[in-house]
C-alpha cells in the first residue's frame, strides 16, 4: 500500500457543502473490468461542457490548479457511496489530500486504503487556508504532515489535526491491512470457537443450506 | 449468572457491537483511546458479505490479484442487481450495455471460483440487494452484514448490523470475514405519535434529514425508535433505515421486536425448529435497555411531518407538498446559502414557486427505498382507474423477483400498464446513472433516495418523495398530493 508523510503541494479551493461521490466519480465511470484510468472520470460532470471539451470556468482546468495535491471543501465531502473509485480517480489524478471540516464516513475510511490523506479542520481555518492560497492566485503552497498531524498555511501558521491511530499507521508505514489482521489469527479461532457455541445461526457453510 | 443489577444499561448498538469484538487493537482508557480520540478500533466478526457485480467485482478481482482466497465461503453471497438489463425477456448475465454485461460476467466466474452462492437473473431469488437479503431471511437480528454499497444501513430495520464498505474492506472480509472498524458514537432518533393520514416512512426519512442536515449522521451510529417506529411494518421500517446514509449515518437499525420475528420467520436461511428457539431467545435480549445512554437524541413529533418532496440536489432540501420553493436567504450560514443557490441553479427552480405547480417528465419508481410490495400497493390504489397525464414518462421496476411475481399474483401489473406505466424486470435501474438515455435533461419525480446532480442520467433533475407522491404526481403531470384523491382500492 502507497505511504504517505509529508506533502507541500498546490491546493485548489472547492468550498462546496456536500461534494458527494457521485460528482467525485460519476456512475458511468464505474462501469468497467479495469481500475486503471479511473482519473478519467474524476469530477466528469463539472470538468467538462456538454460537447466533451474542457470547462474552462472549472477549478481543476486552470494553471496552476490543473497541477494541485490538495483539495480544500466545506462540510460532507464524499458524501454518498460507497465507491472506492472516489478516492482511486483523486489518487490517479495526482491528489494525495482533502482538507474539509467533515467528510462521508465510507469516504473518509476508503482514502486511507488508496494513499489519499483526509484532514479534518474546522470550517474557519479552511476558509482561511482558501483564502491565502486564492490571494496568491494558488501559487501559495501547504504543507501537509501526517506524522506529525498539523497543516503549514502558506503565512506559516500551523493547523495541527486528529487521525485515527490504526489508519494513521498504516498510511504512514504504507502497511497492508489483511496482513495486520492475519497476525491475529489465533484470536480469530479463539473468538469463533466461543461465539459458534453462543450464536450458531450466524455460520453458514456451503452445502448446509 | 451475573447480578444483572450491577450490569450498567447498555444499547442494542452496544451489545451487538461487543457480541462481535474479537480483538481490541487500540489501547481504551476510560477518556477513549491512548491517543487522546474517542473512537476505538476493533477487529469486528462479519457474519454475512454481500457481493455485487459493481464493488463486489472489484474486491473479487483483488483478492485474486493478491494472492488470497475467501476464508467463509459459506457466509458470502453474490446479487447480480446494479447494472442488469430491465428489458422484459432479458437473459441470464445481461447487462444494460455490453461493458455492463462484461462485469456481470467477470463476476459470475470469479463468485464461482470462490464457491460462493449467487443470485442472478432468472433466479427467482434475484433483486435488489437490499431488497432481497431480507426476503432470504440473511437479515437476522444481532448479526453483521456488511456490503460494498452505501445503502447496506437498510437491513438495520430488522436488528441486522448492517454498513457499507469499499471494495479493500470487501477483499479484507473475504479473506478473513473480519472487519477493522472504528467504534462510532450513538444517537437515538425517537419518532412519537401517529402519522398523520397519507404520510409514510419516507417523509419520516426526508423530514428528519431536513432537520438535521445531509452531514447530521456523521460518526454515529443511529437507532430508530419510539411509537411511531414500533407501529411500522417491516417494509417501513426498510424504507426508514435506507435513508440513514443520507443523513451520513453509515449504520441505522431498529432493535427487533415481535413484527421482526413474525416477518423473519420460516425464510430461506432463518433457523428452524429448536434452533430458532435458541436464536429468538438470544434476539429478545439484544433491544436497549431501559436507561441506556445515547451520545445525541432526537426526539420529532410524528404528526407534524407532511408528505415530502425535494426541491434541491441534497436529501436535506425538502419540503412539505403544500410548501414552496426556498429562497437562499431563508439561511444564516454563508455556505448554506452558497449550497442552495447551487441546487436551484441545477434544478432550474426559482425562489418562492408553489411545489404543487412544478411540472414533471418523469415519473419514477424503483430502488432499495421504495419498491417492495406494499409500496407498489400503495402507488397502485392511487393509479387504479386513472391515466398517467400526457407527455409522462411513467416507469415502474419492482424491487425483486419476489416482489415482482407477488405483485404480477395481486393484479398490481395490470393497474400500472393500465394507468401508461412501463412495468419492468427487478434491479437498481435508473437510480444510479442507468436511466442516462432516457431521463437525460427531465425533471423526474423518485421513489430513490438520491438527488444529487447527474444521479440519474445527464442534467437530469430528481426529486425525492413517497410512492403515493410519485403515483399521484405521474396523474396530474406536476408534484401532488395524494391526499387529494380517492382510491378505489
Amino acid at each position: 500500500m502507497e505511504s504517505f508523510t509529508r506533502i507541500r503541494a498546490t491546493a485548489a479551493p472547492m468550498m462546496r457543502i456536500n461534494i458527494d461521490t457521485d460528482q467525485i466519480i460519476p456512475t458511468r465511470f464505474l462501469l468497467r473490468t479495469s481500475e486503471e484510468g479511473l482519473n478519467e472520470g474524476l469530477f466528469a460532470n463539472w470538468r467538462s461542457l456538454a460537447d466533451g471539451t474542457p470547462n474552462p470556468e472549472f477549478i481543476l482546468n486552470r494553471a496552476p490548479y490543473n497541477k494541485a495535491e490538495i483539495i480544500l471543501a466545506d462540510r460532507n465531502f464524499g458524501c454518498g457511496s460507497s465507491r472506492e473509485a472516489a478516492p482511486r480517480a483523486l489518487r490517479q489524478s495526482g491528489f494525495r489530500a482533502v482538507i474539509a471540516p467533515s467528510f462521508g464516513d465510507i469516504f473518509f475510511g476508503n482514502c486511507f486504503r488508496n494513499g489519499v490523506l483526509p484532514v479534518i479542520l474546522p470550517i474557519d481555518t479552511v476558509n482561511r487556508l482558501g483564502q491565502q492560497v486564492a490571494s496568491s492566485d494558488g501559487n501559495a503552497l501547504l504543507e501537509v504532515d501526517l506524522e506529525h498531524e498539523r497543516v503549514t498555511a502558506p503565512d506559516g501558521l500551523t493547523f495541527a489535526f486528529a487521525t485515527p491511530k490504526k489508519l494513521r499507521d498504516m498510511l504512514l508505514n504504507g502497511l497492508d491491512e489483511i496482513d495486520l489482521t492475519m497476525q491475529l489469527n489465533d484470536s480469530i479461532a479463539r473468538f469463533r470457537a466461543t461465539d459458534r457455541e453462543k450464536r450458531p445461526w450466524a455460520y453458514l457453510e456451503r452445502g448446509s443450506y | 449468572m451475573p447480578d444483572t443489577k450491577t450490569i450498567a444499561p447498555r444499547t442494542f448498538f452496544e451489545k451487538v457491537w461487543s457480541d462481535h469484538v474479537i480483538a481490541e487493537l487500540d489501547e481504551v482508557t476510560a477518556e477513549g483511546t491512548a491517543d487522546g480520540t474517542t473512537q476505538s478500533t476493533a477487529l469486528l466478526q462479519i457474519d454475512r458479505l454481500f457481493l455485487h457485480e459493481v464493488t463486489g467485482g472489484v474486491s473479487l478481482r483483488e483478492l485474486k490479484q493478491a494472492g488470497r482466497a475467501t476464508s467463509s465461503p459459506g457466509q458470502v453471497f453474490t446479487a447480480i442487481d446494479h447494472v442488469v438489463s430491465i428489458r422484459p425477456g432479458r437473459g441470464p448475465g445481461e447487462g444494460r450495455n455490453e461493458m455492463a454485461t462484461a462485469m456481470i460476467e467477470e463476476t459470475l466466474v470469479a463468485s464461482a471460483r470462490e464457491g460462493l452462492q449467487v443470485f442472478n437473473i432468472g433466479d427467482p431469488r434475484q433483486g435488489i440487494v437490499h431488497v432481497i437479503s431480507p426476503e432470504l431471511g440473511l437479515t437476522l437480528p444481532g448479526t453483521t452484514l456488511v456490503c460494498g454499497d452505501s445503502h447496506t444501513c437498510t437491513v438495520g430495520a430488522l436488528g441486522t448490523l448492517g454498513w457499507g464498505v469499499g471494495s479493500s474492506e470487501g477483499v479484507h472480509v473475504l479473506a478473513t470475514q473480519t472487519l477493522r472498524q472504528a467504534k462510532p458514537k450513538t444517537m437515538r432518533i425517537s419518532f412519537e405519535g401517529a402519522l398523520r393520514p397519507g404520510v409514510s416512512a419516507k417523509d419520516m426519512a426526508l423530514h428528519l434529514i431536513g432537520l438535521i442536515g445531509a452531514n447530521g449522521g456523521i460518526g454515529y451510529a443511529v437507532e430508530f425508535a419510539g411509537s411511531t417506529v414500533r407501529s411500522l411494518p417491516i417494509e417501513g421500517r426498510l424504507t426508514l433505515c435506507n435513508m440513514g446514509i443520507e443523513f451520513s449515518a453509515r449504520y441505522a437499525f431498529v432493535a427487533p421486536d415481535e413484527l421482526t420475528y413474525e416477518f423473519l420467520k420460516d425464510r430461506e436461511y432463518v433457523p428452524k425448529g429448536a434452533a430458532w428457539d435458541a436464536a429468538l431467545a438470544y434476539w429478545c435480549t439484544l433491544p436497549s435497555d431501559e436507561g441506556a445512554q445515547f451520545d445525541r437524541e432526537v426526539k420529532i413529533d410524528s404528526a407534524t411531518i407532511a408528505p415530502q418532496v425535494t426541491w434541491g440536489t441534497s436529501p436535506q432540501q425538502s419540503v412539505g407538498i403544500d410548501g414552496t420553493v426556498p429562497q437562499p436567504d431563508d439561511y444564516d450560514d454563508p455556505g448554506t446559502q452558497e449550497l442552495v443557490r447551487t441546487a436551484l441553479d441545477y434544478q432550474r427552480l426559482s425562489p418562492g414557486m408553489r411545489v404543487d405547480q412544478i411540472p414533471i417528465d418523469v415519473a419514477y419508481i424503483g430502488s432499495c427505498t421504495n419498491a417492495r410490495l406494499s409500496d407498489l400497493h400503495v402507488a397502485a390504489d392511487v393509479l387504479r382507474g386513472r391515466k398517467v397525464a400526457a407527455n409522462v414518462l411513467a416507469i415502474c421496476v419492482p424491487g425483486s423477483t419476489q416482489v415482482k411475481r407477488a405483485a404480477e399474483a395481486a393484479g398490481l401489473d395490470q393497474v400500472f400498464r393500465d394507468a401508461g406505466f412501463e412495468w419492468l424486470e427487478p434491479g437498481c435501474a435508473m437510480c444510479a446513472s442507468g436511466g442516462a438515455d432516457r431521463l437525460a435533461d427531465r425533471r423526474v419525480i423518485s421513489t430513490t433516495n438520491r438527488n444529487f446532480e447527474n444521479r440519474q442520467g445527464p442534467k437530469t433533475r430528481t426529486h425525492l418523495a413517497s410512492p403515493a407522491t410519485v403515483a399521484a404526481s405521474a396523474i396530474l403531470g406536476h408534484f401532488a398530493d395524494a391526499r387529494t384523491f380517492s382510491t378505489h382500492a
